[in-house]
């Protein structure tokens, strides 16, 4: 199978400090794979590489085999990665349809012309985009929510809707940056199912940033392991586990100790 | 017990704090100058509405607080606070005769010290004051003691007569353009304020009526819903009939003002793109107004014979002009957020009038005397070609203006342009992630910002005739700002009610002579307070559930039809 993302020593600096160094991941097709570091590792440095937030000083990010090291953020969200936020960061004061909306933008044309005039196929294209809108808040369990202003959604619903609002761009890379974090035992249980129903059902490639050890080691086909912008282990759930450098690095005072404060910290 | 000494400390501390503001009022002056306007003739003068006023205020506020509810007490409570404040101004009296005040105080006159005690001696008069101050403050509280429907139409009434008083003489300019049907009305209003005769009949009018309807569910005249369709239809119609008229209706002087209300509101639609809808806070919006305004005068005007176009020639190179300038501004800004962006485009502003302004354009754009003799836009063709000029001619051209820019405006809203400025404006970095351009959505909207300002620029070019760099001050830009922010960030009707408010106002409250800006502030800090989010805030449309918002098919008719 082949890889959709494949980043090849991508090095980020800010001024002395290394926050990336040399760091290759790769992401089969259909793949949900995990990064884990302890805070300041450098994971959500990571995501802001691959979507063209920072552009890195050295190495190659190949989507889909295309370099897109260096390209702007709205360049790469149009080649197909969406990405959801450590806090969430839905456009509050519009209502989810229209977060929904604009998770569409790269897939929709109108501008000037048609906002003024209405011509047929900006029309189509609205109630075109209206209607998967719609399938999409049905999709995350929003339905009837979606006239509601962005803020007045519970946590949960929040999460959800930024992940629809990902999923509209039509991904082939969705980055989900801590998507359990806040939630209880309950509905991160349920967030592990939906993430699960997000590859099984449209077959996105899904990579995720996450503390809590229980959803990693569950979801996770493969976890790359990031410490101090270095990436110091990957392997499977089992191998990540008995790793040394992990074990010292991330779970330094014994695994169960370290499980129980991973958690308190998600 | 405890209860109600702190509710006798707050009645006296209310009391007190009206009376300083009583005196407060008489200090700077206001007092004595509409001593003579009456809202009333012989009854009731302003300035004696204003020595009232506040014992009013105050005392509802005293009973509002007081924890002891017991109607005797609460009169009490009002008459307590009423005498306080009618003891503040004895005070000042007593202080005045002792000390001589005007020296620090000008306005702490003789004159004063008549009003308040009623013309007549010193100590008789203040006795009177006090009398009188202190039973204003029990018939407010008796006031609120009535039943809640007499309580409404007493106080509705009361309301209409003191605004209907208060705008007498506006309302009497009005009609005196209209000719015989004037004397309709002439015995209402005698030569200041209400006529005695007008007083009653509004008073019985608006008590009787929302006496009436009080309580009354809002009767629905027809039930059929496609005759109401019709009856929302011909309400309209008699709206958009009723501003056609609006220039007869209220004359050559209302029409300067409707004339400058549209021309603000021409130019708030266009910044509400860019501030409303896109967030970007331009502080120098009025660089474009000048453009368009300035390129009409150029090719226009036969004084500088460059070009001698006629206006309707000129106007599409104004708005070409607008846009170019609207794009070069936006340029290099792309990367600017906040106050910087302020910064810069309050900058932008100031460059654009000094060019006006400058020694070295002067050839062109006539330094500080400006360009003269700017074309008058003509409408019509051949024979049938009529030039506006009047400014009852020109509302309708700036009308005209206004409802295209709207419709305009409303659809860029509710399109996915507009929803991509939202997105900016909410997020600028998630909306980046989402594939938005960031270069193209804000050059937009910056251009289309430009495009209305300027259209608004060449109808005021040729309003005015001539055009001079003192015309496009900074403050012209914070006007903009202001009604949009009054109106309601984003919101299309919060534009026109915004540009009423800020731009009408002030000419409404012209029958307060000196003290206008003061009444004007005072009614803007009130209007934030009460609404900080805009008289008319925008809001969001809903697309998920359009079709179900319609009314649900009435259960009755399937039944009626099994039947």
């Amino acid at each position: 199978m082949e890889n959709v993302l494949v980043s090849k020593k991508v090095t980020k600096r800010f001024g002395g400090l290394e926050a990336l160094g040399k760091v290759d991941i790769e992401l089969k097709k259909g793949a949900i794979q995990s990064i884990i570091g302890p805070n300041g590792a450098g994971k959500t440095t990571f995501f802001n590489c691959v979507t063209g937030f920072y552009t890195p000083e050295e190495g190659e990010i190949l989507l889909n085999g295309r370099n897109i090291t260096g390209l702007s953020p709205d360049r790469v969200a149009h080649l197909g990665v969406s990405r959801t936020y450590q806090n969430i960061r839905l456009f509050k004061n519009m209502t989810a349809v229209e977060n929904i909306l604009i998770g569409m933008h790269p897939h929709l044309k109108s501008w000037l012309f048609g906002a003024i005039f209405r011509d047929k196929r900006t029309m189509n294209e609205e109630a075109e985009a209206l209607a998967e809108a719609k399938r999409l808040l049905e999709f995350v369990a929003l339905k009837g929510r979606g006239d509601m202003l962005a803020k007045n959604l519970p946590y949960g619903e929040q999460r959800r809707l930024e992940i629809a609002r990902a999923m509209a761009n039509k991904p082939h890379l969705l980055l989900l940056d801590e998507p359990t974090a806040g939630m209880n035992p309950s509905e991160t249980q349920e967030m592990v199912h939906f993430i699960r129903r997000l590859r099984d059902v449209l077959g996105i490639t899904i990579l995720i940033i996450e503390h809590q050890m229980r959803v990693v080691m569950s979801i996770s086909e493969k976890i790359s392991v990031l410490d101090f912008g270095q990436k110091i282990a990957e392997g499977t759930p089992a191998e990540i586990q008995r790793n040394e450098h992990v074990i010292e690095a991330y779970l330094g005072r014994g695994a169960a100790s370290g499980l129980g404060e991973a958690k308190a910290k998600g | 017990m405890q209860n109600k000494y702190t509710d006798w400390k707050q009645a006296l501390r209310s009391g007190l704090l009206g009376g300083a503001i009583i005196v407060l009022l008489s200090l700077i002056g206001i007092v004595t100058a509409f001593n003579k306007t009456f809202i009333i003739t012989k009854v009731l003068t302003f300035g004696e509405l204003l020595l009232l006023g506040p014992i009013i205020v105050f005392s509802f506020v005293a009973i509002r607080k007081a924890a002891t509810k017991s109607p005797g007490f609460l009169l009490l409570t009002g008459a307590i606070a009423g005498l306080a404040s009618g003891l503040v101004l004895i005070a000042l009296v007593g202080v005045g005769q002792l000390i001589n005040l005007r020296a620090m105080f000008v306005n702490a006159s003789d004159d004063l010290y008549a009003i308040y005690s009623y013309n007549q001696t010193l100590f008789f008069g203040m006795i009177l004051r006090l009398a009188v101050s202190g039973l204003t403050g029990l018939m407010t509280a008796g006031f609120f003691r009535l039943p809640a429907r007499i309580k409404q139409a007493l106080g509705q009434a009361l309301l209409y007569i003191i605004m209907m008083g208060l705008m007498s003489k506006l309302i009497g300019t009005v009609i005196a353009s209209w000719g015989f049907v004037s004397l309709l009305f002439e015995w209402m209003f005698a030569r200041s304020g209400l006529s005695i005769v007008g007083a009653v009949v509004i008073f019985l009018l608006v008590g009787g009526l929302t006496y009436w309807r009080y309580g009354r569910p809002k009767a629905r005249l027809v039930r059929d819903p496609k005759k109401q369709q019709l009856v929302r239809w011909g309400t309209l119609g008699g709206l958009g009939i009723l501003i056609l008229l609006l220039p007869s209706i209220l004359g050559m002087w209302f029409s300067e003002i409707l004339d400058n209300v549209g021309l603000f509101i021409l130019m708030g639609l266009g910044l509400n793109i860019v501030v409303g809808f896109a967030g970007l806070l331009d502080l120098g919006y009025v660089a474009f107004y000048a453009i368009g305004a300035y390129t009409i005068g150029v090719l226009t005007s036969p004084e500088l014979g460059f070009f001698n176009m006629t206006f309707w020639q000129a106007f599409p190179f104004a708005i070409l002009v607008a846009v170019a300038a609207g794009i070069l501004l936006g340029l290099p800004i792309l990367k600017m957020r906040g106050d910087y962006l302020a910064i810069v485009t309050l900058g932008f502003g100031e460059i654009i009038r000094l060019l006006a302004l400058s020694d070295w354009l002067k050839p062109w754009l006539g330094g500080t005397q400006g360009i003269q003799r700017i074309a008058k836009p003509v409408i019509g063709i051949g024979n049938f070609s009529i030039q506006l000029e009047s400014q009852q001619q020109l509302y309708y051209l700036i009308l005209a203006g206004i409802v295209i820019v709207a419709f305009i405006a409303i659809r860029l809203r509710d399109s996915r342009l507009g929803r991509t400025w939202m997105a900016l404006r909410e997020d600028e970095d998630v909306a980046v992630a989402m594939g938005i351009n960031h270069v193209a959505t804000k050059l937009t909207a910056f251009a289309m910002g430009a495009i209305f300002s300027g259209i608004g620029g060449t109808i005021f070019a040729a309003k005015l005739g001539s055009i001079y760099p003192s015309s496009f001050m900074f403050l012209v830009s914070i006007n903009i700002l202001s009604l949009i922010i009054v109106g309601g960030m984003g919101s299309i009707p919060g534009v026109f009610v915004g540009a009423l408010a800020l731009m009408g106002l002030p000419e409404v409250l012209r029958e307060f002579a000196e003290y206008r800006y003061l009444f004007y502030g005072a009614a803007l800090v009130a209007m934030m307070l009460a609404k900080p989010e805009g008289l008319w805030p925008e809001a969001r449309h809903k697309l998920e559930l359009h079709e179900a918002e319609a009314p649900p098919p009435q259960e009755s008719e399937p039944a009626a039809t099994s039947a």
